[in-house]
């Protein structure tokens, strides 16, 4: 898909996004929104994946362990047809295969549980080394938060993905800046993040999270990487695309309904040129 | 299958097991959390290069991985202290492995007293309530070498998760090969009507088999079960040990919130209430000393258990 196509791709997974929290009433839209550049580019240009076959053994695999983006990676694969675009109205609903955080038991296209911050990233870990042990010529993409990167399991997983020389695993970081409580750097600062994951002996490339273009070039040149695993940080604006959201700092989970959703989607458009 | 009866020390047995997997099952892997030489599990990577894994002093990571690779179709064998492997991932091996139902066979060494002179911030008691709370987990605590073997075996087959707690150091021989083992059906090693003996591990089957001594030369015939396997309980034959003697005391090497005792116990009000007592740790935290001094300051001894089952039998 060509840059611009893309684009359109990534506002469409937003408007589905802001549908199936509204239709809900609420959500975890801030954490959603500020990863829908990466998803689209994952899944429409990069990913060896078929959605007819989600349990192909050697595909590429991504874990989304900060998981209470869930709304938003189940948009992307409704929209890629792993499920019907109707199962976005079951969000959080009794016995809905799309729970409020990914759940691999439940919902096609899902590659690991995420939830208890930290352990995607583990896993995802244990993935790429697998791909590895099973000499598949696959790759481990997966998401963190900045919040989440104040769980010490993050580090203890950094440590071994680098020791393990894990070339195959491509982690990225949404520095949105924001955690539940507040400002991040109020809480806990992840100012010096590129540093850290440096100093862990990853390769690390800092870029504009909402650029696909920017994206694009950076997983570019970590597949270049081979002897260690890939940090891409990304500068991200929690409930980026849903304006009501983008000016409070209360935003990690949102009560709205539809027509505030409808009302938001238009704002969105306009704003877009669209 | 192989005869243990040479081995040395339990974790021999663990090995032998998990070597033996390896050599016909290429999806079995083996994680350690830097205690590698203290089990021997390095032998694994020797055996089956590229697939042992030194996961450094970072538990909670080593879980999470063993999980990813589960996801990916291997079957992990994952190893460190029983405190470690419980109490320090139990967020991990809750979700990562248990919520998110992936196969990872878990190695807790040193159960309770047998942590011996690394004390009590090593002693694990509380680990076979905290694997309880983890559904669909086998539990297995194996009291001598060829069971040890055996049970691991057993557990890998069913291809559900499953921890094991096995002392590492020292051993017994009580089964030669040929008895016949099998995962969730605990071992009659002494028939008589008058009082249950349920034990688990060696420390507690070892003392228990010399109650059944001391209860004999005083006229008191007693039952002695080797309850190796935890989950799933062998009810049917719980059941049946109840009905006959009428009484049961349950020995644990473990605390008694969530342990094997209160287990039973709530199987048995349901179906064949009798009179019971327990020995196990209590409300105590475990301490240092060698194993003798240990079991003493706890009563893990024969004489404490001959003297609880008599009084049951009153």
């Amino acid at each position: 898909m060509e840059i611009n196509e893309l684009k359109q791709k990534a506002l469409q997974i937003r408007k589905l996004t802001i549908r199936e929290i509204g239709h809900f009433g609420s959500g975890h839209i801030g954490g959603s929104m500020s990863i829908v550049e990466m998803l689209t580019y994952l899944y429409y240009q990069e990913m060896r994946i078929d959605p007819k076959d989600p349990g192909k053994e050697d595909r590429d695999r991504f874990v989304c362990s900060k998981g209470h983006a869930g709304p938003a990676v189940y948009a992307t694969l409704a929209d890629k047809g792993y499920f019907p675009l109707e199962w976005l109205k079951t969000l959080n609903q009794g016995g809905t295969l799309l729970p409020s955080h990914c759940d691999m038991t439940k919902t096609p296209g899902i590659d690991f549980t995420g939830g208890s911050l930290g352990q995607g990233f583990s896993a995802a870990i244990g993935i790429a080394l697998g791909q590895k042990i099973k000499k598949q010529d696959a790759r481990t993409y997966v998401v963190i938060g900045d919040g989440e990167s104040q769980e010490g399991q993050i580090w203890e997983g950094a440590e071994t993905a680098a020791q393990w020389k894990l070339g195959n695993l491509t982690a990225f970081t949404d520095l949105n800046k924001l955690q539940l409580d507040g400002p991040t750097a109020d809480i806990v600062s992840m100012e010096n993040i590129c540093t850290r994951w440096l100093g862990f002996g990853w390769y690390v490339q800092r870029i504009d999270g909402h650029d696909i273009a920017a994206i694009a070039r950076a997983v570019e040149n970590a597949k270049k990487v081979t002897d260690r695993p890939s940090m891409i940080v990304m500068d991200t604006q929690k409930s980026h695309g849903f304006i009501p959201g983008e000016t409070t700092v209360n935003n990690h989970s949102m009560a709205f309904d539809e027509n505030v959703a409808e009302e938001a989607i238009k704002a969105l458009l306009e704003r877009e040129g669209e | 299958m192989k005869d243990t009866s040479k081995f040395a020390n339990m974790k021999d047995a663990v090995m032998a097991a998990i070597n033996e997997l390896g050599d016909t099952d290429e999806r079995v892997v083996m994680l350690d959390a830097d205690l590698a030489s203290c089990l021997g599990s390095a032998s694994f990577g020797e055996k089956h290069p590229g697939r042992f894994f030194d996961c450094g002093i970072a538990e909670a990571n080593m879980i999470g991985v063993a999980a990813g690779m589960s996801s990916m179709g291997l079957r992990p064998f994952t190893h460190t202290f029983g405190i470690f492997a419980s109490r320090r991932v139990f967020d991990q091996l809750f979700l990562s492995v248990g919520y998110a139902k992936q196969v990872v066979h878990m190695i807790g060494t040193d159960p309770g007293v047998t942590a011996q002179y690394n004390g009590g911030t090593h002693m694990p008691f509380e680990d076979i309530a905290l694997l309880r709370q983890v559904p669909g987990v086998t539990i297995i605590e194996p009291s001598d070498a060829q069971s040890c073997y055996e049970l691991i075996k057993q557990a890998y087959a069913l291809d559900k998760s499953s921890y094991t707690r096995a002392p590492r150091k020292g051993v017994a021989h009580r089964y030669p090969l040929g008895t016949k083992i099998e995962l969730g059906k605990g071992i009659e090693l002494a028939t008589g009507s008058d009082v249950a003996i349920i034990a688990t591990g060696s420390v507690m089957v070892g003392e228990g088999e010399k109650a059944v001594k001391i209860l004999k030369e005083k006229g008191i015939n007693a039952t002695l079960v080797d309850l190796h396997t935890i989950r799933p309980l062998d009810t049917e034959l719980l059941e049946n040990v109840a009905k006959r003697c009428g009484s049961m005391l349950v020995c644990e090497n473990a605390r008694y919130a969530g342990g094997v005792g209160e287990m039973i116990a709530t199987h048995l009000i349901q179906t064949v209430p009798v009179k019971m007592d327990f020995l196990n740790v209590g409300e105590r935290y475990g301490e240092v000393g060698n194993l003798e001094y240990l079991m003493g300051t706890f009563g893990f001894t024969a004489e404490n258990i001959a003297a609880k089952a008599e009084k049951l039998t009153k």
